[in-house]
């Protein structure tokens, strides 16, 4: 078995507030990343992928193609905005890592076909480093349902 | 129980395909398909398995990985231009899905007999960009 992984890097902003707990249970579950006026990292993204080397490029995956895809689906629209307003999924999801790590797979996941026909390269896990010490990951299951917010 | 030794070797090295255009290269490779070469500072973590020995309380005796690693892997790889010093990149394009499974098959004919098991070859490129590989199964 053969991984690549392709590590990518964006910058955005948010803040951890669940509309169904009071201000109090916010302040005290979330602490400072309950700022009302949001506060932000510097994500790192690990993409890794699984599939043969093929013989004639000595390459699991195409890197262009795969950059692409994640500029398209990921960098492109997070990278320098604010999660919780201008990210469609987050409108009704609080963007903790964790959730920002179930909507990239999926974003990934859901694309995916388009840019790799019948899954060659497949899609094996997404890390992300909120920051050097917060590290989440999803690996190649399909992510459960999201319940929101809790 | 998987155990991890880490080393580090710098190589030069061109990846391109004799049989595609230029532009293909130059679209499959990008920069890398330069015909003059460029290097990497690369980064190999071997990792194997295995149950700590009862007598030593080790998986292996890292004093001897470290000795196959440098024989096998830094001795002819560190400072050479893969192309054209190290076989098979005479042949094998040196991308380094390609480079790993070489060191796969250069220390599972090392590594084997004792206790502990190849489990996986990480190989990073930079640090944007690395491979794993477990073998052929």
């Amino acid at each position: 078995m053969m991984l690549l992984t392709r590590r990518y890097y964006f910058s955005a902003s948010h803040r951890l507030h669940s509309a169904e707990l009071s201000e109090e249970a916010n302040t005290e579950l979330y602490g400072k990343c309950n700022n009302p006026y949001g506060h932000g990292h510097d994500y790192e993204v690990e993409v890794t992928v699984n599939g043969p080397v093929n013989r004639e490029t000595g390459r699991v995956v195409d890197l262009e193609e795969l950059d692409g895809l994640v500029q398209q689906m990921v960098t492109g629209p997070m990278e320098h905005r604010n999660l919780n307003e201008e990210v469609l999924e987050f409108q009704h999801l609080v963007p903790t890592t964790e959730n920002l790590n179930i909507i990239i797979d999926r974003r990934l996941r859901a694309a995916w076909p388009s840019a790799f026909p019948e899954s060659v390269p497949s899609l094996e896990r997404v890390r992300i480093y909120e920051t050097a010490r917060n590290i989440f990951e999803t690996g190649p299951f399909k992510p459960n349902e999201i319940q929101s917010s809790r | 129980m998987l155990i991890t030794k880490r080393v580090e070797f710098s190589a030069s090295h061109i990846c391109r395909n004799a049989q595609l255009s230029d532009e293909e290269n130059r679209r499959l490779f990008g920069a890398a398909a330069n015909p003059h070469g460029h290097g990497h500072n690369y980064i190999l973590d071997v990792t194997l398995q295995g149950e700590p020995d009862p007598v030593t309380g080790m998986v292996m005796d890292l004093k001897e990985l470290k000795e196959i690693l440098q024989r096998d892997v830094l001795d002819p790889m560190d400072h050479r231009f893969l192309n054209h010093e190290v076989p098979p990149f005479d042949r094998v394009i040196p991308t380094a899905e390609n480079v790993a499974m070489e060191i796969w098959k250069r220390l599972s004919r090392s590594i084997s007999g004792g206790l502990a098991k190849l489990y996986s070859v990480r190989l990073y490129e930079t640090q944007d960009l690395y491979v794993e590989y477990f073998g052929a199964e």
